[in-house]
């Protein structure tokens, strides 16, 4: 009894953890108007109707446009702030990294509400441009973050070879340091892509017209439960976990080995 | 070593990072410690150094609630997810064997990764009335009538507890994997029993690891504006729904704006209780 005591806490943890996705999913595929039990199907009648819905469509790419774009922004400017705080020497190093690190203990709602209301006084109007800035806020901390805890002294010794063979220090860049980083760089930059595109405060403060996907599914929770939700909620849980995977087997795995 | 010329250079590699975060994250933060001191007239906003806002907190009963009703439901999550996920986290550590862990923390943590609003409609679809859990209950007969499990604090509860268990077990699992096994062999050759060893041992040596995950814990259960909108309700309100609730109906910036630092401060107090055992460059 004993000896299987931790088992069956395991058992219970993993469909604590599980149920709520697995009822998400299984209805789904829900042949009726309510994602509730009974379960009638399997059908993708409403995986069909949410692929067919203009909005959603619309929605789901300005999701990823907003990702990539706040991703590369954030990663560029995190590796190069990374770059210059581990090969150069700077007064008030300490301050600067605090600094980039702030937005990190912050709610997000927080830093959505302070950029509206810069917004707003300035008279500037609300886009995906704008929820944007606001994901790169939240994701350049984490970027620079992972990118500077990889730099070492291998890749500086391999920096000065180059430099040493006459390589600028753009060629430097380009041909020593970030293949060297590339794991790091690509787990910052999937880690970013995840955030942006579960990311749904700062995103619903700051779109107007055109809004990202979780602010869309956010509307037509208004008007309660549905299959419609169920099936568009699964499809977001599947583009997640297929990038965290993905970090997962080729990123983490390379940089073990 | 370093010349003007290379110090310049680094500058430069700083500079648009820091640019970022100066225009889009201090500026904002400081118009807005700006705006919690300015009223309003009607539409017009004044500018000025008021502390109405602030006083408004003390004096407007629904605001004040608000503020205990975030602290009760945070404290609440954190406690109740710290005590769920220990043993979680200690049974992949040391009951799963070594080949099986890593994939068994990986399944642990997946739904993690689910969008927040996704996540928080899934359990309402758990816990509605004509639910899975009612509909399992009822069919085992141990209820007679559907129970009001949505639109309550213990659906809120129940949606953050879940995302923190996931967060907390990973955190935890770190601490416990980093421990010598030596530690153990030595409290046990000791004459120590296996709950003095953990109560004297491993539990102290984990605190950093507990109290890191906490401190995360309440910084993002707080803050968070979506899991109790959608499984809570309107029954009562956490802080910052009374924000977005400001923000939309009246417009009203600056009581916002004082809320927000209100939030900051409690956030600032909950550090500085954690910092002894905070190990926050270990993330």
């Amino acid at each position: 009894m004993m000896r299987l005591l931790p088992w069956m806490y395991l058992a219970v943890a993993f469909v604590f953890i599980y149920l709520p996705v697995a009822t998400l999913v299984l209805f789904s595929f829900q042949d009726g108007q309510l994602p509730v039990p009974p379960f009638n199907g399997p059908s993708l009648r409403w995986y069909g109707d949410v692929l067919g819905d203009s909005r959603l469509t619309a929605a789901l790419i300005n999701s990823v446009l907003v990702a990539l774009g706040a991703s590369l922004i954030a990663v560029t400017l995190g590796f190069l702030a990374a770059y210059g705080l581990a090969r150069h020497v700077l007064p008030g190093s300490a301050l600067i990294r605090a600094l980039l690190i702030a937005p990190l203990t912050v709610s997000y709602l927080i830093v959505g509400l302070g950029l509206l209301i810069v917004l707003t006084q300035a008279g500037l109007g609300l886009s995906l441009v704008t929820a944007g800035i606001g994901h790169v806020v939240i994701n350049l901390p984490l970027a620079f973050a992972i990118i500077f805890a990889a730099m070492g002294a291998q890749q500086q010794n391999a920096e000065r070879a180059a430099r040493d063979l006459g390589a600028n220090e753009m060629q430097v860049i380009l041909l020593v340091t970030v293949p060297m980083l590339a794991p790091a760089i690509g787990a910052a930059f999937f880690l970013s892509m995840t955030f942006s595109w579960d990311e749904f405060i700062i995103s619903f403060l700051l779109t107007r017209f055109d809004v990202t996907l979780p602010v869309e599914i956010w509307s037509m929770l208004r008007s309660g439960l549905s299959p419609r939700l169920n099936a568009i909620g699964s499809l977001v849980f599947l583009v997640s976990i297929a990038v965290v995977l993905t970090l997962e087997l080729f990123v983490f795995r390379k940089r073990r080995s | 070593m370093t010349t003007t010329g290379q110090r310049a250079q680094g500058w430069g590699f700083v500079a648009p990072a820091l640019l970022w975060t100066f225009a889009f994250f201090i500026v904002p933060f400081i118009v807005m410690g700006a705006m919690s001191l300015a009223t309003l007239d009607g539409r017009t906003l004044i500018w000025g150094l008021s502390f109405q806002n602030y006083a408004e907190l003390a004096e407007k009963r629904f605001l004040w609630r608000a503020i205990v009703v975030s602290l009760e439901i945070t404290l609440t999550v954190t406690v109740v997810s710290v005590v769920l996920a220990y043993p979680l986290a200690w049974i992949i550590a040391f009951n799963v064997p070594k080949r099986w862990q890593r994939l068994a923390l990986l399944l642990a943590i997946l739904p993690f990764w689910t969008s927040y609003v996704v996540r928080s409609y899934a359990w309402l679809l758990v816990l509605a009335r004509d639910g899975v859990v009612n509909q399992t209950m009822l069919n085992l007969g141990l209820i007679a009538e559907p129970l009001t499990l949505a639109n309550t604090r213990f659906a809120t509860v129940t949606g953050f507890v879940h995302f923190f268990v996931m967060l907390l077990t990973l955190t935890i699992y770190a601490n416990l994997v980093q421990l010598s096994p030596n530690y153990r062999r030595a409290a046990q050759d000791l004459g120590a029993s296996a709950f003095q060893t953990f109560r004297h041992v491993i539990l102290p040596l984990t605190l950093p690891g507990i109290v890191t995950g906490a401190f995360l814990t309440f910084v993002l259960c707080i803050g968070d504006y979506v899991t109790p909108q959608i499984l809570g309700g309107n029954t009562e309100l956490t802080v910052p729904q009374v924000i977005m609730v400001q923000l939309g109906r009246r417009a009203d910036f600056p009581l916002a704006a004082a809320l927000a630092i209100v939030l900051m401060g409690i956030v600032t107090v909950a550090y500085l209780a954690a910092a002894r055992w905070l190990r926050l460059d270990r993330i």
